[in-house]
């Protein structure tokens, strides 16, 4: 869990660093010294436009981090309320997850496709299409974890005093499912980075010239005779903030359920 | 019966999002299918000949009609019938879901139950690590790195390509590393559900009781505990069965196989809005009715679920 942790903040101190500062311009351009292999002042050698690897992973960390930050928070903005509201019962506990149910058919990448049909791709598709599959994720499981706390007593003593239904909601229903929802949340912003990185990989996310590991994955594709490290490099980038991204949800979950224990 | 109604329901849900997104969006299909320079007259025409000046409801009626009767439409940049588009990259596609899928339930689910069995020791452990692992590496990439060993390193199997099914042995390798790329993750994600729900049920009364009854260890747990953890990993096998088809459309990219991701990428590029609907309906339609299936095996199986 520490060392999901520690992973994080790697990922956020390099996009935040990449704002300021990366070895080189991430698209400067150096085209006599394409494809060149790693050397003291290029650790990860250089793409098919001689571009810095390394520069372009930072700056692409960024786009990696912002784009599914964003997504999972429009995933929580939206799934939460919904999803302790459905735990209220009723017809709109029906309605939603049934929508829920719904979403649950639409890959993300299936709503990409159909948002850059219709608008032409970018990162806003991306944040779009992974936060809609989120906030169903989230839906399902606020509704699931609030189900039992709006049958609690101390919720029947609120409502007692006068509180109204909001309130409730916020200042006893939302503190008992927190935990529940920082581990999702964890493992949502894994996924997240998969998924962002798998639509810029097919050219639905971040367009050029924005650096996206995704992308940088695309790239390296039709060189892959000749710079193997073009593809191993970003993907690696991938697998360890996912990897550490997975450890952290599981070890925030193991803490928090001690039946697991 | 209720349970087929339920059904179509759904089904009509999801075409009905399908259509919406893709013909409110802004955006002409008759514009974009005959380029910048298209006289407005002609416009005008082919609009009508596509149906575009028909009213939306009119138009998602006529839509849905003519699926349920077998016919997809035509596609504006390949000149042929939808349909005919679909039956040749499902032969791509199909076989490479199938065995992808085949591959991580073989691989995940009796991993799952070992660690399960064995928990908190080494293969517990290992099989932990090994999911986290597999959870975290993009299927496209693993595709990548498996090109780059089999394909460029040692030269045993294709990098990509599809010759067709006329020659069953080359369609086989050039669909090995592709389905070996999809499976692993989707193992991670079973072997993990297995062995939560494994955990579970090995804890309940009656795996007490049977090893009570003088029940081995290992009897308990293939007789009673594994059969009744199988309801929620069927379960999570049809969610993910959406996972599976979407990450096939990306791993074909990586292989260059001619099955429907493809189609469905160069639809999308040149915007042959009526491929584009189909297939995409077509995945979500597909997912749906597994998971209805997967839901009325599940009552079947389990009186339990029943409503009494």
């Amino acid at each position: 869990m520490r060392f999901g942790a520690a992973i994080l903040l790697l990922l956020v101190a390099a996009a935040l660093l990449s704002v300021v500062w990366t070895p080189f311009p991430p698209n400067a351009l150096d085209i006599p010294h394409r494809l060149l292999p790693a050397d003291a002042a290029h650790p990860f050698g250089r793409d098919q436009y001689g571009r810095d690897v390394a520069s372009l992973l930072l700056a692409g960390a960024r786009e990696t981090l912002l784009t599914s930050v964003v997504a999972v928070s429009v995933g929580l903005a939206v799934g939460v309320p919904a999803g302790v509201a459905a735990a209220l019962g009723g017809v709109g506990d029906a309605v939603l997850m049934r929508a829920a149910d719904l979403v649950f058919a639409f890959p993300a990448l299936l709503v990409a496709v159909m948002l850059t049909a219709a608008t032409g791709p970018g990162v806003g598709v991306a944040i779009v299409a992974i936060g809609v599959f989120t906030a169903s994720v989230f839906a399902r499981v606020a509704r699931n974890a609030a189900a039992g706390v709006w049958g609690r007593e101390y919720v029947l003593a609120a409502r007692v005093c006068g509180r109204g239904t909001v309130a409730i909601a916020v200042r006893h229903v939302l503190p008992n499912i927190a935990g529940i929802l920082v581990v999702q949340a964890a493992l949502q912003l894994g996924l997240a980075i998969v998924a962002d990185a798998g639509l810029s990989y097919v050219g639905l996310g971040a367009q050029p010239p924005t650096p996206s590991w995704g992308r940088m994955l695309n790239d390296a594709q039709t060189y892959v005779w000749r710079a193997p490290w073009l593809a191993i490099v970003p993907g690696a980038a991938i697998a360890v903030t996912v990897f550490g991204l997975t450890l952290l949800g599981d070890g925030l979950r193991d803490r928090l359920d001690p039946r697991l224990r | 019966m209720q349970k087929g109604f339920a059904l179509a329901a759904t089904l009509l849900a999801a075409a009905v999002v399908v259509f919406l997104a893709l013909e409110v969006l802004p955006g002409d299909p008759a514009a974009v299918s005959l380029g910048t320079g298209a006289r407005p007259d002609t416009l005008a025409a082919l609009r009508a000949q596509m149906g575009l000046d028909q009213p939306l409801p009119w138009r998602f009626g006529s839509w849905i009609g003519r699926l349920v009767t077998g016919d997809f439409g035509h596609s504006i940049t390949y000149g042929t019938p939808v349909a005919q588009l679909i039956a040749q990259r499902i032969a791509v596609t199909a076989p490479l879901a199938v065995a992808a899928s085949v591959l991580a339930t073989v691989v995940g689910l009796p991993l799952g139950v070992l660690a399960a069995a064995r928990r908190g020791r080494l293969a517990d452990r290992a099989v932990r690590v090994g999911s986290q692992v597999g959870l975290a590496v993009p299927n496209f990439w693993l595709g990548l790195l498996l090109v780059l060993l089999f394909a460029v390193h040692l030269g045993w199997l294709p990098a990509g390509g599809f010759g067709g099914w006329s020659d069953p042995l080359a369609a086989a390798r050039a669909l090995l590393l592709p389905a070996v790329a999809l499976a692993l993750p989707q193992a991670a994600v079973l072997a993990r559900v297995a062995r939560g729900a494994t955990l579970e049920t090995l804890q309940a009364d009656y795996v007490r009781t049977a090893r009570a009854r003088g029940l081995s260890r290992s009897a308990a747990l293939w007789r009673h505990a594994v059969p009744n953890a199988l309801g929620p990993m069927l379960t999570i096998w049809g969610l993910q069965l959406a996972f599976l088809l979407a990450g096939a459309v990306i791993v074909e990219n990586v292989f260059a196989l001619p099955g429907l991701g493809r189609l469905l990428f160069q639809s999308v590029t040149s915007r042959d809005l009526v491929v584009v609907e189909d297939l995409v309906l077509l995945l979500v339609a597909v997912v749906v009715v597994v998971n209805a299936v997967i839901d009325a095996l599940q009552l079947a199986l389990d009186p339990r679920l029943r409503p009494a």
